[in-house]
């Protein structure tokens, strides 16, 4: 079954579909809100609320304005920036802002799970500071263009062609 | 258009993170369709951030997470079954067994019900009847009543009946209230009398003897005290008492003459 049609199966509450879209995309979405949330549990809670919120606004998703991963990963970041932003998490959790992705992957002891994890703990190895803050911002911030030139002090173009280096060096070494 | 200038301006890997403004996505959306280079690359890009992303899961396919989801979603599934079962048995068996509880004791209280009821009804028909016995002993004090300021009267007169002949072990007794022209024979000392006959009673005058019918008694056997209240207005000086055929006789049977007695003028 193509991706146009799991979609549109899934924007009519069709179990199956849903089921296939969580397999997809869940595994990315409880990375990008660890990483916002730094906690399993407060991870797991929003997860459950992303795909809650997905399925009944299934019907709001249009292919015509962005791809579905897209969707669910703005639906994922902000769910988990909202949740940092409770007053509850506040309480038990400071100064989150200073990590960034790669702190989790090069804490990570278990990493060689996957080659893939393996391809990623090599590229993010290789990675300038300037780079893992641009893919920070932009995937797992979900930090528009103007806000990531903004917060990096780096011009628009710069943002543009540098995150488009850094994709492909990571396409590079996981997709070949 | 240059495709290969697009796609190494930077724009699709912004377009796969979010980063664009609507018009752009629009923008995007509609080259992708037009250009298969693009589509290809949008996926690629989007492939890889989704295996960036995922290399920071702490968890890797979870299950738990889906089935706790699509339990909140109320959508079916057996594992999740599986997991509510225990509970859903409890409260389905406890609900099952109250309504058994409850059903039995319906049909207890019904039962019980029925049984109160005819036990009402019985007491009801007990009720009747002691009343009608009630109302019978009311009847029968009245007539001891009578009797007895019958008896107190000075004015009654006393007259034994002796038993006659064959008879010689009955008796009677007339009691004769000369002011209201009544009687009352008291005819405990009599036997009952066989079938198809009745005892007559006599008014008897002795110079000549002339004997006056003063009636039968029919109800004699089923009358307790025995007593009876008889009509005379004759100018009796004795009473006689015979057994004659049912409906009476003109004149006396003299051969079942059983008690007779003197009016004592004196």
């Amino acid at each position: 079954m193509n991706l146009d049609t799991l979609i549109e199966k899934f924007k009519q509450k069709d179990e199956k579909a849903f089921e296939k879209l969580y397999h997809m995309y869940s595994e990315s979405m409880q990375g990008v809100i660890f990483n916002i949330v730094r906690d399993i549990d407060i991870a797991e809670e929003v997860m459950q609320d992303v795909f809650i919120k997905a399925w009944h606004n299934a019907d709001s998703y249009s292919s015509e304005k962005g791809r579905f991963f897209t969707w669910i990963l703005n639906i994922a970041r902000h769910a988990a920036i909202d949740k940092t932003r409770s007053k509850a998490f506040k309480k038990s959790k400071q100064n989150l802002n200073a990590n960034f992705f790669v702190d989790i992957l090069e804490t990570k002891d278990n990493l060689d799970r996957s080659t893939d994890a393996i391809g990623i703990k090599a590229f993010v190895k290789k990675l300038g500071e300037q780079c893992k803050a641009v893919l920070e911002l932009l995937y797992f911030k979900g930090y528009t263009q103007v806000e990531a030139s903004e917060t990096l002090n780096m011009p628009l173009g710069t943002i543009k062609t540098r995150n488009r280096n850094c994709i492909q060096e990571l396409r590079n070494m996981v997709l070949k | 258009m240059d495709i290969k200038a697009y796609i190494e301006s930077g724009i699709l890997e912004l377009y796969v993170a979010g980063a664009l403004s609507e018009k752009e996505n629009k923008e995007v959306y509609n080259l992708m369709l037009q250009y298969p280079e693009i589509l290809q690359e949008v996926l690629d890009i989007e492939a890889a951030v989704i295996k960036l992303t995922a290399s920071v899961s702490p968890v890797k396919n979870n299950e738990k997470t889906l089935q706790a989801i699509k339990s909140h979603l109320d959508l079916k599934d057996k594992n999740v079954k599986v997991v509510k079962m225990p509970r859903y048995n409890w409260v389905t068996y406890t609900g099952w067994a109250a309504s058994v509880l409850l059903t039995i004791g319906l049909f207890w209280t019904l039962k019980q019900n029925n049984k109160l009821e005819s036990e009402i009804q019985i007491a009801n028909t007990q009720q009747q009847l002691l009343e009608t016995q009630i109302a019978n002993s009311k009847n029968s004090l009245e007539e001891a009543n009578t009797l007895i300021s019958v008896l107190r009267d000075n004015n009654i007169t006393k007259v034994p009946l002796t038993g006659q002949g064959n008879f010689s072990n009955t008796y009677a007794n007339v009691y004769w209230d000369k002011e209201s022209n009544r009687i009352f024979l008291d005819a405990q000392g009599l036997p009952e009398p066989p079938e198809g006959k009745v005892y007559q009673v006599w008014s008897l005058t002795l110079n000549p003897l002339t004997p006056t019918s003063l009636g039968t008694i029919d109800n004699f056997i089923s009358d307790n005290n025995k007593i009876f209240e008889i009509e005379n207005s004759n100018n009796s000086e004795a009473f006689g008492i015979t057994l004659e055929p049912a409906g009476g006789s003109e004149t006396p049977t003299m051969e079942f003459l059983y008690t007779l007695g003197v009016v004592n003028l004196g």
